[in-house]
């Protein structure tokens, strides 16, 4: 066995183990990390498949960024996984019996010889995968990458759409209308007349 | 590489364009009224663009990513007007509700923009992404009235069913791509004629699943009654017209374009689900008090005999079926802005019995309610009446004459239901709930016209058929 084809089998039993400990775990911040360790894992195993500006990105955006967000919320929330879930142990079983048979089933007909897959010659060594993506991504695939930036866009008016409430009786500062104060607006000047000080009588009659 | 030739996208990137400006509008000026007419001049403005730039014959894009032909120019101006329609029935409703937004706007426009990519896709990759645009942009309209417990609740079922299509869609799709090696509808057709496999047959179904689930056909229904039913009726009435011919689109360009040589294998696939939409659409909607829900079951019947037309394989099936989902369309149009016109504020005319002896007190809207409703039933003079008869014909035309039988058998028990509305309209007392109609005389005048068309295009059939079947000769091989 070559050392690759071992080390894609230690990564991918730990990416399984990973993912089955996200559905299975009873504490839900267990199970955000263990989904931490299956991004990881799967970051390490298209490394293997010399992805890597793809690699390095998952492990940015989606551990760095998403799950970190995922955890504070987990763990903010402090919700009880299992009461949410309390059918999942009884069905257990004999959802795992439908989800075996669907893969045999799926691998009879699905088996990697009916693709007709060669595995592609090795790039050389100063093969720029973060520049072929770019190119790709911004000349041929340019279409399709502005859908998803309409989609993205479409997603954020539906959140603000749907989650946006205007409360009344909120107090808040308008900074346009605050800068345009002007100095009447804040300061009166009033004219009065000077007056004598009247304390020192009342200090001699407390002296007194 | 190929130079970037952006001239068959224009009208994509104008409502894009004129989409932000929407948003940008609304943000700033706070007044509803100006995205209003902005959202129609746009739409008009595309309307005129697509009319400019129409041409026959295909002219390709963005690297066999875009395909602009005839077809999808017909389907698009068709899109336009039924949005704009959409949109005028509604505006009354919406402001009644709280709901004249600028986000209703903007989210109409992004639909019509999906549907737009959608019609015009001729990669999996772009016509996966335009029916999220216009999925995403439909959950958000469902759930737009946020106070409203059955819309909310509609929205989640649409959502989590909607994700479950685009799932087995997506899955279909890679499958295809991992046996064809492309993800472009010209070169998967190519690969598929080399030679068909059990995987193919394994990618299709999951493919045709996820469009029957888009196109709301038995056994993949179940969402259609429930949504309708829920949702705002100004939103039902915005999803029972114009996505039905973007989903009518991207059938024609995923089996047709693209897996023409596995004909044999989705003509069966059709031919049950028709059938079972027939059936189920038909005998369900007799049972329903709402009209709204009976509606629903009568979108399911007429898309099984849209689907009809399809399997039928032939030029004259697919022009047919074309034609059909157009005056589709326009009956849904009618039929659903007349629920929406007769609603007012705190009163939802939705039920059959709120329609009882209308003809005593607004004649004129009975009329246009049962000239649709004869239409939709498929009664002579009416253009319902040559939508089935072109489909019956192409199909006994391809020798599927149990099919047509069956058709024949379904629409007759189908024509009950319609006609019932009909005689609760002219021959029932009426009802306590007066029904007061918004009274915007606009609004009455372009439901006038809306009926008027269905009595028009009846009468005189021939130009629009023409167009059809001139649109899909040039625009399938």
């Amino acid at each position: 066995m070559e050392f690759t084809s071992l080390v894609f089998y230690i990564f991918s039993a730990i990416l399984l183990l990973a993912s089955l400990r996200v559905i299975t775990a009873k504490n839900p911040v267990h199970a955000a990390l263990s989904l931490v360790l299956a991004f990881f894992t799967a970051g390490c195993l298209w490394m293997l498949l010399e992805a890597e500006f793809l690699a390095i990105t998952l492990v940015l955006v989606y551990i760095g960024a998403v799950m970190v967000l995922f955890l504070f919320v987990v763990m903010m929330l402090d919700i009880n996984i299992e009461e949410m879930r309390r059918g999942f142990w009884e069905n257990l079983p004999l959802a795992a019996l439908v989800a075996i048979l669907m893969m045999v089933e799926m691998a009879t007909v699905l088996g990697g010889s009916r693709f007709g897959l060669t595995p592609p010659a090795p790039k050389p060594a100063d093969y720029s995968n973060t520049r072929e993506l770019g190119l790709q991504l911004y000349t041929d695939y340019v279409y399709p990458f502005e859908l998803a930036a309409v989609i993205l866009l479409v997603a954020m008016v539906a959140a603000i759409a749907l989650t946006l409430r205007r409360r009344p009786g909120r107090k808040w500062v308008d900074p346009a209308e605050q800068i345009k104060v002007k100095r009447n607006d804040r300061l009166r000047l009033v004219s009065m007349a000077p007056q004598k000080p009247a304390a020192p009588k009342a200090a001699e009659e407390e002296e007194a | 590489m190929t130079p970037l030739n952006l001239t068959p996208a224009l009208p994509e990137i104008f409502v894009l364009a004129l989409a932000c400006v929407v948003l940008l509008v609304e943000a700033f000026s706070k007044k509803p009224e100006w995205s209003y007419t902005l959202t129609q001049l746009t739409l008009v403005g595309a309307g005129a663009i697509t009319l400019l730039t129409a041409e026959a014959g295909k002219v390709y894009a963005f690297n066999g990513m875009f395909v602009d032909d005839l077809m999808g120019d017909v389907l698009k101006l068709v899109s336009y007007a039924a949005a704009i329609v959409a949109v005028a029935y509604s505006r009354a409703y919406l402001s009644e509700r709280a709901m004249f937004r600028g986000e209703y706007f903007v989210l109409v426009l992004f639909a019509v923009l999906g549907m737009m990519v959608m019609i015009s896709a001729s990669h999996f990759l772009t016509l996966y992404l335009g029916l999220e645009l216009l999925s995403l942009s439909l959950y958000t309209l469902v759930a737009l009235q946020r106070d409203s417990m059955v819309a909310s609740e509609a929205a989640m079922k649409y959502f989590v069913l909607g994700a479950l299509a685009s799932g087995f869609l997506l899955y279909g799709m890679s499958i295809l791509y991992g046996m064809t090696g492309s993800l472009e509808l010209t070169k998967v057709v190519a690969a598929v004629e080399q030679g068909s496999s059990s995987l193919l047959a394994f990618g299709l179904v999951f493919v045709v699943a996820g469009l029957a689930f888009k196109l709301g056909v038995a056994p993949f229904h179940m969402w259609v009654p429930d949504i309708y039913h829920g949702a705002p009726s100004a939103v039902t009435l915005f999803i029972g017209s114009a996505p039905k011919l973007a989903a009518f689109a991207i059938v024609m360009r995923l089996l047709v374009d693209g897996l023409h040589p596995a004909v044999g294998d989705w003509q069966q696939m059709l031919a049950i689900m028709a059938v079972l939409s027939l059936m189920i659409g038909n005998l369900a909607a007799i049972m329903q008090s709402n009209l709204k829900r009976m509606l629903a079951y009568s979108t399911i019947a007429h898309m099984g005999f849209l689907l009809l037309g399809v399997l039928a394989d032939s030029y004259a099936g697919y022009s047919a079926a074309m034609f059909y989902v157009i005056t589709y369309a326009l009956m849904s149009l009618g039929a659903f802005g007349m629920v929406v016109y007769l609603s007012r504020a705190g009163f939802e005319a939705e039920n059959l019995d709120d329609f009882k002896g209308l003809n005593a007190r607004h004649p004129w809207l009975a009329a246009v309610m049962a000239m649709v409703m004869l239409s939709l039933a498929g009664l002579p003079p009416f253009v319902g009446f040559y939508a089935k008869l072109t489909v019956l014909q192409a199909l006994v035309g391809a020798g599927w004459l149990w099919l047509a039988v069956i058709a024949v058998i379904f629409s007759l028990i189908g024509a009950f239901y319609y006609l019932r509305v009909v005689k609760l309209m002219y021959f029932d007392a009426p009802h306590a709930n007066d029904l007061a109609p918004s009274g915007e005389a606009d609004v009455r005048a372009l439901l006038s016209l809306n009926g008027l068309g269905v009595l028009v295009l009846g009468l005189v059939p021939q130009p629009l058929l023409a167009l059809c079947a001139y649109a899909i000769q040039t625009s399938i091989q």
